[in-house]
């Protein structure tokens, strides 16, 4: 599949709402998981025979556990506010991609096994049996959603689509049609700790590496420990911080800030993972099974605070879900937020006016700033609403000199989806992908042509990996990405520490 | 006792039952049902005042859907406004004697009908003309949109052009609702007016229309913000998870 050919969407002149092109995206979705892949998740290998009588009983488990999806699928009126609102529907211009068609491939079969209406006058209410097609159906369509909420926002019942394709992919994984990207991933979380599969002993040699280059860049030792016992701040960041470029600049300037900030801090190998694919596939279990190794980590090491690095929907799961699912974190020390965002740390520490930026550093850059879907509108920094799209740009405008924000109606809760959240960010979804990044782009590309933007930050490991790989189908450089603590680290000034 | 006069008095009697049960049910069901996790649509107020504020904003100015879309909110917002002032003076038909702001707002609510069906026409016209509404929408959808224009085009018929015999209308609405029954007025468009209405209420606990009470259950808009202050867990999972391990 990653080998179809398929043609980037034409950047629009001004905003038009896409004429429907009726199954330009019909298709078999994603690789689907293989046997073992499902077993470490406690899935059937395989699409189980009796699958539709498993399907509906799973869904009926499921509209007993979640009130969310119960009374969405309940409300919707049908009334078109969200048709135009997702990025995969502007992308495609399929019409199984407007949010309410999305959530009625699973609303149809609701209706027809679960409601009155459905079960005497199905045609009427728009109800239909659960068939193969229809299994088809959820199977391509909810691996065309990246859960960003951006429906969610202008529903005026706030129904939510995520929640509804989480629930899908729940039902898809029971029947025994998982997805092979994220099921594979969350078994390398179980079996060595991180998304990456990347055993101590790498991980020990990668921070080393990068602790010898900021020592040959700057010539100060600036430490990224792992493992320490007693440290006060355990870091759990995205794997892709240890891996590659833009995330590992970011990693280096949180180093640096903690240097700078004279911090105590570790990073787990055995939760060397901020990322929780568990929330993609819609389970409780295995979202729960992961955040518990972060518990875990944090007793081992005998830490006082958690600090999060920067990837957005791992923040979701940090900020909202973490307490309900590993708390109580009564063993922490309760001055500080449990957890703490690393945008949060470094914020505090601009305004205590512990860290002195050199600007100038920054001078080739002409920043925007991209608000992550999972952190923009499933989330929180400081203790204000939307402090999560203030803090941010506050860290930004600290480091650099330069910094102009894209469209209003495309940033803050508005904001875009780089086109690869949710459980999307892999080669066999690049047509998907590619199209996805449409409304992002073009918003991007008018702060290009406006105030001469080159580089946009991010603070989410998905999206930095997804505009690295989309930028340049759109007329851009890859290393157009950077991220946010790239910025900080490379304006820091820093102290040698040693002396002290 | 006429036929009519029995069949819309037992028929008054079903639907009002059926409406009642079946919202509380619907209801009671919602409220029984755990929401696990704090999935707050953000920024979401951190108190539960706030929360409060939020879901008003919804309910009476319909905010996130004037984000959305402003004719989809024009149409929603006029119908739904003139709605409740219809809604209102109809009031005087089950009260004796009339309240005073009731007799008040009469002539208010009279006209607010035109703007009532200018909002229903303008969501049935988007619901034909616009090929994304078209697509997402079933039988049900374009009938719930007729049903009330024949409910709104019989009442202002009677108001604005035919006229019924009110007064011996209020009798038989008076005596139903106090089980003492009275003859009703049998022409046809106060007949079709009442059957739709009445149909309406029955249809309504299994329809779409559930939107109503669902806007106050729905967890992105009716949760606080303070997940990391407060610890949310929801029973089953606490059965499933928690008690095992302890």
């Amino acid at each position: 599949m990653a080998k179809v050919k398929f043609e980037t969407p034409d950047v629009r002149p001004y905003p038009v709402i896409p004429i429907l092109k009726q199954d330009s995206m019909k298709g078999d979705g994603p690789f689907v998981a293989k046997p073992p892949m499902q077993a470490a998740l406690g899935y059937p290998g395989e699409l189980v025979d009796n699958w539709q009588e498993v399907a509906i009983e799973k869904m009926g488990d499921l509209l007993g556990k979640y009130r969310s999806l119960r009374v969405y699928l309940d409300s919707c009126v049908k009334c078109g506010a969200c048709t135009d609102k997702c990025h995969y529907m502007q992308g495609t211009q399929d019409p199984k991609n407007m949010p309410v068609a999305r959530q009625d491939l699973l609303r149809q079969v609701y209706r027809r096994y679960f409601t009155v209406a459905g079960k005497l006058f199905p045609k009427l209410v728009g109800a239909k049996d659960l068939t193969k097609d229809v299994l088809d159906d959820w199977y391509n369509y909810y691996h065309q959603c990246s859960q960003c909420r951006r429906c969610s926002v202008y529903c005026p019942y706030g129904i939510d689509t995520a929640d509804i394709s989480m629930a899908a992919r729940e039902i898809l994984d029971t029947v025994g049609k998982g997805q092979k990207y994220c099921n594979e991933i969350i078994g390398k979380v179980f079996k060595i700790g991180n998304n990456l599969g990347l055993p101590e002993p790498a991980l020990r040699d990668t921070l080393e590496g990068i602790e010898e280059d900021i020592k040959d860049e700057t010539g100060i030792d600036v430490r990224l420990p792992l493992d320490v016992e007693g440290a006060d701040i355990l870091l759990v960041t995205p794997s892709a911080d240890f891996f590659a470029e833009p995330h590992v600049d970011g990693l280096i300037g949180y180093a640096k800030v903690f240097h700078q900030a004279g911090a105590s801090w570790t990073v787990s190998s055995y939760a060397s993972e901020a990322a929780n694919f568990g929330m993609f596939i819609g389970s409780y279990e295995n979202m729960r099974e992961i955040s518990l190794r972060i518990r875990k980590a944090a007793i081992d090491l005998k830490v006082k605070r958690i600090v999060f690095g920067e990837c957005g929907h791992a923040w979701r799961v940090a900020y909202s879900f973490l307490n309900t699912l590993a708390g109580p974190f009564d063993f922490l020390d309760q001055r500080y937020p449990i957890p703490q965002h690393i945008c949060e740390y470094t914020y505090d520490l601009i305004k205590q006016g512990k860290l002195q930026f050199d600007k100038s550093k920054n001078d080739d850059r002409r920043m925007t700033f991209h608000d992550s879907c999972n952190v923009a509108r499933a989330s929180r920094m400081g203790d204000i609403p939307g402090g999560q799209f203030v803090i941010p740009r506050e860290v930004i405008k600290a480091t650099c000199n330069h910094f102009y924000d894209m469209p209003s109606d495309t940033i803050h809760d508005q904001t875009y989806c780089c086109g690869g959240g949710g459980g999307l960010l892999t080669d066999d979804l690049m047509e998907l992908r590619v199209k996805g990044a449409l409304p992002r782009m073009e918003a991007l590309k008018h702060v290009v042509e406006t105030h001469g933007v080159t580089h946009i930050a991010a603070i989410c490991a998905i999206c930095k990996t997804q505009f690295l790989k989309t930028l340049p189908f759109y007329g851009f450089e890859m290393d157009q990405i950077i991220s946010l603590h790239q910025l900080v680290g490379d304006a820091l000034i820093l102290d040698d520490k040693t002396d002290n | 006792m006429g036929f009519w006069t029995e069949f819309y008095a037992l028929s008054f009697y079903l639907a009002t039952l059926i409406l009642l049960a079946g919202l509380a049910h619907k209801i009671y069901q919602y409220a029984k049902t755990p929401a696990p996790l704090k999935v707050p649509t953000m920024p979401a107020p951190l108190t539960q005042r706030g929360v409060v504020l939020r879901l008003l904003s919804e309910v009476i100015f319909f905010r996130s859907l004037f984000r959305a879309n402003k004719w989809i909110w024009l149409f929603g917002m006029l119908f739904h406004g003139a709605l409740w002032l219809v809604l209102m003076r109809h009031l005087r038909y089950f009260t004796e004697p009339v309240w005073t702001w009731v007799v008040l707002i009469q002539p208010i609510g009279q006209y607010a009908s035109f703007a009532m069906m200018l909002g229903l026409v303008g969501l049935l016209v988007r619901r034909i003309v616009v090929e994304r509404i078209r697509y997402i929408s079933s039988p049900s959808d374009y009938l719930m949109l007729i049903l009330l224009l024949v409910i709104g085009g019989s009442g202002m018929m009677m108001t604005f052009v035919a006229h019924t015999d009110i007064v011996q209308f209020k009798t038989f609405v008076l005596g139903v609702m106090s089980f003492d029954w009275q003859e009703i007025p049998t022409d046809s468009m106060l007949l079709i007016h009442l059957g739709a209405i009445l149909l309406l209420m029955i249809i309504f606990p299994f329809s779409k229309l559930l939107h109503a009470p669902g806007v106050f259950f729905s967890p992105s808009r009716n949760q606080v913000d303070n997940s990391r202050e407060k610890r949310h867990v929801a029973k089953w999972a606490i059965k499933q998870f928690e008690t095992k391990q302890n």
